[in-house]
């Protein structure tokens, strides 16, 4: 068992891979808190398919697809935040998404074909993490851990009552604001991973199974980001070992551990 | 002496105007009822005396009390219905604009904390879930987390609404013992009759004007139909 582990370690790519994608999950997971408790879930699949379509460009284009992505990705996160908030939210959402993707597909199918690139960004894969990546993935982490530590008192505030916070004083445009750059380039970041159809379980899976045991939002918090991890971890052992695509191992790990979770919280609250 | 001074005040949205040359004070110890139709101003009147961005001409003036001080007891929203958080990490975040770089809550606002549970009865909940409680609790607590942030003044919109009668009373007379403590209180309501027993001042505002003074002559000037 332990000789398995090692030998996972002494790939270079594999250590990038669990590198990048434990922060991003741990980023996702504490980010994604404030985005369900707001109804805000499908952001993250929203911006996945903004950041495809932004990926296909750019390959078409020579560009590096992060370079691309990340500036275009944060613009529709304030978009989307912002026409979320509308009666039609969802719909809007829903619009930008398949919109995107759609330009994505016409770009990538007119100049490279669908070729494994473009496979890779719609199912995630391991093998796509550069060292560029691991250094935004440690940015983006320490940056989002820093938030966290610092304002939580602040955070806690506004995601229960926006306009109790905004009469008491607290800058709310200005943490939504970075909440959303974050949130962002988490995306990004970890759709190299996740792939863009299977990106929103790594928001929304690990507040939600928190959510079914912790009472307190603390807890809630502390245990999302354990989840995260954990299922990331499982996902990769799983993908190394029983040749299963990463993504959708990490997505099948979270959602047993929902399952799990959902289970003994009917039985400890009946 | 007054705490917050109003002077021809006039909102507008989109270039309508919404009330104009508005004239009131809230004066320490004050219980303000504001009342009036729905759509006749009263929340965008509570959105300035918060100073939240409003199109607006004329003056709010305060004294002795700064714009955070002024505690606001929102009306609830559907997402803190299912919010999974504990009493007191509601409460404790009435100080969250206070708190600084990560500095925990101090000593003495814990105990602010605690003596404000005590005020409103609430100390044994002190570590439920919110979501378990009933209407009436939740609202006593958001009332807490409103005492945490002011001493001097707080603003209610509408806190009855969605509560039975028996939780109704208790909350009135839960604002009663606070607004004897020495609490201004200023509550936006559309229930007239409960704001004639309540209150000692009157702001109604329609769309023929408005009436500001003591509840005993409102009911005099005949106002809005009231006799």
């Amino acid at each position: 068992m332990m000789d398995y582990i090692a030998e996972i370690f002494s790939y270079p790519f594999a250590v990038r891979a669990i590198i990048v994608g434990s922060l991003v999950s741990l980023c996702a997971a504490l980010l994604g808190i404030n985005l369900v408790l707001k109804r805000f879930s499908m952001l993250g699949d929203g911006l996945s398919h903004v950041s495809f379509g932004a990926a296909a460009i750019a390959l078409a284009a020579g560009v590096a697809p992060l370079k691309l992505s990340i500036p275009i990705v944060i613009i529709a996160a304030f978009l989307l935040l912002r026409l979320g908030r509308k009666a039609n939210g969802d719909a809007a959402i829903a619009m930008v998404s398949s919109s995107a993707l759609a330009i994505g597909i016409i770009v990538a199918t007119m100049t490279t074909g669908m070729n494994t690139d473009i496979n890779n960004y719609m199912f995630g894969s391991v093998l796509a993490m550069s060292k560029g990546d691991v250094y935004i993935a440690v940015a983006v982490a320490v940056c989002v851990i820093i938030l966290f530590i610092l304002f939580y008192e602040k955070l806690f505030c506004i995601s229960f009552d926006e306009e109790f916070s905004r009469a008491i004083g607290v800058k709310v445009g200005f943490y939504n604001t970075l909440n959303a750059i974050l949130t962002a380039v988490t995306i990004v970041v970890a759709m190299r991973i996740m792939g863009a159809l299977l990106i929103s379980s790594i928001i929304i899976f690990p507040p939600m199974s928190a959510m079914k045991l912790c009472k307190k939002y603390r807890l809630v918090v502390i245990l999302s980001a354990c989840v995260s991890i954990f299922a990331f971890l499982m996902g990769i052992f799983l993908s190394f070992f029983y040749d299963m695509p990463v993504a959708a191992a990490v997505v099948a790990t979270k959602h047993i551990i929902f399952i799990v979770f959902s289970i003994i919280s009917k039985i400890k609250y009946k | 002496m007054s705490l917050i001074e109003v002077k021809n005040l006039s909102a507008y949205y989109e270039n309508k105007e919404i009330f104009s040359n508005l004239n009131f004070s809230v004066y320490e110890g004050d219980y303000l009822c504001i009342i009036g139709e729905n759509g006749s101003g009263k929340t965008t009147l509570m959105r300035l005396l918060l100073g939240f961005k409003v199109k607006k001409s004329g003056s709010i003036i305060l004294r002795g009390v700064t714009r955070k001080e002024i505690g606001y007891l929102p009306q609830k929203t559907e997402t803190q219905r299912d919010f999974p958080a504990s009493v007191n990490e509601i409460i404790m975040s009435g100080f969250s604009s206070k708190s600084f770089f990560g500095i925990r809550y101090s000593k003495a606002q814990k105990e602010k904390a605690l003596k404000n549970m005590e005020l409103l009865e609430i100390g044994e909940l002190k570590n439920r879930s919110f979501k378990e409680l009933s209407g009436g609790q939740q609202q006593k607590v958001l009332l807490c987390r409103s005492l945490c942030a002011t001493s001097k003044a707080i603003l209610m919109d509408e806190p009855v609404t969605g509560l039975d009668s028996a939780s109704r009373e208790e909350f009135y007379a839960l604002i009663r013992k606070l607004n004897l403590s020495g609490i201004a209180v200023i509550m936006i309501s559309h229930d007239i009759n409960k704001a004639l027993v309540e209150g000692k001042n009157i702001l109604h505002i329609s769309e023929n004007g408005y009436f500001y003074g003591k509840t005993i002559d409102y009911l005099e000037s005949g106002f809005g139909g009231a006799k």
